[in-house]
């Protein structure tokens, strides 16, 4: 099944994509800078993500919080995100309310600065640092995503440093830095705007061009600094982190082709052959055979520069010590290496994957979202229409092709979350712990 | 620049929820279908009046166990080889219990339905729950209340759900049972409650999607064929409370960088008559971002990452609460905040732009919400399990349209008791048990997690 997909610039640069679909009369209004934690500069960590908190704090034309009033208002739903590469805004609003949406965007994208305040940017600060306590310093596990970064990229990588930025980077950001990545990356020639759902594609194209076409084109961005890396780590890292948890859990990496490249399908389909519901590998042999998982998963970052991660995440079951633990994932991995997997294996993964991919496109805001995401790092929005095909292409050759390059000793990365207290019964631990 | 002319709306598009059958089978099913013709996807839920409410006494958590266990073997197939059949197909699978009713649901593109809905009426007909795969789930429900008791957010809402509630009434315990219970439950507990409650007259099966109600109704009756038939009644849940004076409870957490808070009352059951003004009311209350409590916390304060309040709609008067995790220091204030605006709610009419903000966000995300099959079957499952009006989702707006400042401030009046408020802070009790005793918000007592 394909989506109908319309696309058009405007002259200042945005790259506009349009999917009309008439069952409801709702659209989703989706827009994606290409800028991330990636682009943050040395003692600025969290910054990207910081300044997404800004974005909902008025513009020239728009009050503090208004741009969520209004479309609550309007009867929609909205929010935004950061990630290692983008950030993105988006709203699900009724039909008839359209030009709000964009005009929202519009104005926050053009003239976002009149607006700022020290005083409201020192508020988004401790909303944020709160946040940072609340999903990750307060949370189990909670520091996985920036430890797991750490480990697997080098220091002098964008994707080294944490997305949501420590306490003392984010009490260091000014005004002036907002004023400076403002104007360096919220411009239109950095951004995708989608619109998807119940729309007349003219009446859109003409409110998109007198919203939007009045912004002034950027000035250029700097470049992000080289982000090509080896194919594989070149040994096996490990990490040990003592935590308030309760039961072990593993987090092991591997190093694999960026997103959209060709074995970037055959890595996803490996992850969800790995760890996808109970009838995948890892399922089906820690936790229903050999008991000694009480949950496993795997999945990819879906990082689009450098080099992706395909992360197998396991948790212990509490009798478990913590070492036979980690040695029974690895001997997982291990037989996975030798033995290579299975046509039926692949054909499983491939059909959840198909429904997983039908399901999403039922919502608006998830078509405008791929659209806008395809386009962010391809500049093909019609790449959203071939996942299908690009999954059913993979076979188990190319899988275990995959499998023999990447998931080999010298391309593992472990995150061993430990309860604190186990740190001091196990010794071999107790060694690593002191030793990372 | 951009045009300082902020765009009016046009004319609204008419939205219509799902047009649905909804008819008894021969053999006592309920049938509830509603074709949906977006995309080429299925969901069929199945909901058995085998909820939590029902766990016998001492044996907390059979309904989930149950529910769960039932994809793990059936006379024809092995639990390994269900899941392999399941996702060959590429069926997205789950099971589980809730407060009201039991669930097995499947997602799964229309050409591959027929042999997936088999294998469902399979799992629900005729599982025969292996001792080695209850036991592993036994174990694994255990590693589970492990993992809450390390996480501040389950361990609050699990805490503050044992404070509000009697000891007798079986809410004040975790719907998927506790350490003790889950430990003494055994294959035979499973079957007899397999046994006397997945009957035909308590089952309904919902079918949303790409299909036409006939083709559902062949499929569901063979998928069926030879379930029980016969009926269990509902248990009604015993309801009181624990206490009749405001206390504050201080689940202790060393060096915790933030209190979890939980403050509340035991609420309504979801059929109550003041359903829509009580849920405008609570719109305005802690239900939107630009809600009284997140604004106040978050936007004005900046003392936490959000703050919301809610009702847990159940058959019986589940909790309702206002929750939020602040930095430690700024406890007592975040909580002198949360009281203060429970007390305006009560005191005084709501504005008619509160009122306008929170009934044309709800009315007009009416239609966003029902995107999914999934959403579609699930509404459709809320509408059995509360016994609410056949035309319910089509006067739902026409309801949220008839609330009032008037009938918003009669709810909050009636319906919040700042008198029998439970205060729950997971946190460093160290650093804020003294400025807790001076809060005043009822006896402090203080707990190990």
């Amino acid at each position: 099944m394909r989506i109908p997909i319309e696309t058009f610039h405007l002259d200042n640069g945005l790259f506009v994509t349009l999917s009309e679909d008439h069952t409801a009369p709702i659209v989703a209004v989706n827009l994606w800078y290409h800028v991330g934690s990636a682009n943050e500069r040395k003692g600025r960590t969290g910054f990207a993500h910081l300044f997404e908190h800004m974005l909902f704090q008025g513009s020239a034309h728009v009050g503090s919080n208004e741009h969520f009033e209004l479309i609550q208002r309007a009867g929609g739903t909205l929010n935004g995100s950061t990630w290692l590469e983008r950030t993105n805004y988006f709203e699900t609003v009724p039909s008839n309310e359209l030009a709000l949406a964009l005009w929202l965007e519009a104005d926050r994208m053009g003239e976002l600065l009149p607006a700022m305040t020290q005083e409201k940017l020192d508020t988004q600060r401790d909303v944020v640092k709160n946040e940072r306590r609340w999903a990750v310093d307060n949370q189990p596990y909670g520091t996985m995503l920036e430890r797991l970064q750490e480990l697997v990229f080098p220091p002098s990588h964008p994707f080294h440093h944490s997305l949501i930025g420590s306490m003392e980077d984010l009490s260091a950001a000014s005004l002036d830095d907002v004023r400076q990545f403002f104007a360096t990356y919220y411009t239109p020639d950095n951004a995708v705007l989608s619109i998807a759902g119940d729309f007349d594609p003219k009446t859109a194209r003409q409110l998109v061009e007198a919203f939007f076409g009045p912004i002034p084109r950027g000035k250029g961005k700097p470049p992000l600094p080289p982000m090509a890396l080896p194919p594989v780590f070149g040994k096996t890292l490990r990490e040990v982190i003592p935590d308030d948890v309760s039961l072990p859990r593993l987090f092991m990496a591997f190093r694999t082709p960026i997103f959209g490249s060709d074995q970037y399908y055959a890595a996803s389909v490996c992850s969800a052959l790995l760890g996808m519901r109970k009838g995948s590998r890892l399922h089906r042999s820690l936790v229903r055979e050999r008991q000694v998982a009480a949950e496993a998963s795997a999945f990819t970052f879906d990082l689009a520069k450098g080099t992706d991660l395909l992360v197998v995440d396991v948790t212990a079951r509490p009798e478990m010590t913590t070492i036979q633990f980690e040695e029974e994932v690895e001997r997982e991995i291990d037989l996975l290496v030798s033995d290579g997997v299975m046509p039926e294996e692949v054909n499983r993964a491939v059909a959840l994957i198909e429904t997983d991919l039908v399901t999403s496109l039922q919502s608006a805001g998830e078509r405008a979202d791929g659209l806008s995401m395809f386009a962010t790092y391809f500049e093909e929005p019609e790449l959203i229409n071939e996942q299908a095909d690009r999954y059913r292409s993979v076979t188990a050759k190319k899988v275990n092709d995959l499998i023999a390059q990447q998931m080999v000793e010298e391309n593992r990365a472990s995150l061993l979350y430990v309860p604190r207290d186990r740190v001091e019964s196990e010794e071999i631990l107790a060694a690593a712990a002191g030793a990372s | 620049m951009v045009t300082a002319l902020r765009p009016k709306p046009g004319p609204a598009r008419s939205y219509q929820f799902p047009k649905f059958t909804d008819e008894v089978l021969s053999n006592g099913i309920r049938l509830v279908v509603a074709p949906v013709k977006k995309l080429p996807v299925i969901t069929v839920l199945v909901i058995v009046d085998a909820g939590s409410s029902n766990d016998p006494i001492g044996k907390e958590g059979v309904a989930t166990l149950t529910a769960r266990a039932l994809l793990e073997g059936s006379q024809r197939y092995d639990g390994a080889e269900l899941a392999e059949r399941f996702e060959q197909l590429g069926t997205s699978l789950e099971s589980g219990a809730d407060w009201d009713s039991a669930f097995v649901k499947i997602t799964v593109l229309s050409d591959r339905l027929s042999k997936a809905l088999e294998l469902l009426g399979e799992v629900v007909r005729t599982p025969v729950f292996p001792e080695r795969e209850v036991e592993r789930l036994k174990a694994e429900r255990l590693a589970e209340i492990l993992q809450i008791e390390a996480e501040p957010r389950a361990l609050a809402d699990e805490r503050f759900e044992a404070f509000l509630y009697a000891e007798g009434s079986r809410y004040s315990r975790p719907d998927g049972g506790n350490t003790d219970s889950v430990t003494r439950l055994t294959r035979a507990d499973i079957e007899q409650y397999y046994r006397s409650r997945f009957v035909t007259r308590s089952t309904t099966v919902i079918v949303a999607g790409d299909i036409e109600p006939q083709r559902a109704r062949d499929l569901v009756e063979s998928a069926f064929r030879g379930f029980p038939t016969g009926s269990a009644p509902i248990q009604s849940v015993v309801v009181a409370k624990r206490d009749d004076r405001r206390n504050v409870h201080v689940v202790s957490r060393t060096a915790a960088p933030q209190s979890e808070l939980r403050v509340g009352h035991i609420g309504l059951p979801r059929n109550h008559s003041d359903f829509f003004p009580t849920m405008v009311m609570n719109a305005v209350l802690g239900g939107l971002f630009g809600s009284r409590i997140n604004l106040n916390l978050r936007e004005a304060h900046g003392y936490t990452y959000g703050a919301s309040s809610y009702y847990d709609w159940r058959r019986g008067p589940g909790p309702f609460v206002v929750a939020t995790a602040v930095e430690s220091d700024v406890t007592v204030p975040a909580l002198r905040e949360i009281f203060l605006e429970i007390d305006r709610i009560r005191g005084e009419k709501i504005s008619a732009e509160e009122l306008s903000l929170a009934t044309q966000y709800l009315e007009g995300v009416f239609p966003i919400r029902y995107e999914t099959t999934a959403a579609v079957a699930t509404a459709l499952a809320n509408l059995v399990i509360h016994d609410l009006p056949r035309d319910y989702y089509d006067s739902y707006r026409r309801n949220i349209r008839e609330v009032t400042v008037e009938s918003v401030l009669e709810a909050a009046r009636t319906h919040i008791h700042p008198a029998e408020l439970q205060t729950v802070v997971v946190g460093n009790a160290a650093l804020i048990r003294e400025p807790l005793r001076e809060l005043a918000a009822g006896a402090v007592h203080v707990h190990d997690s």
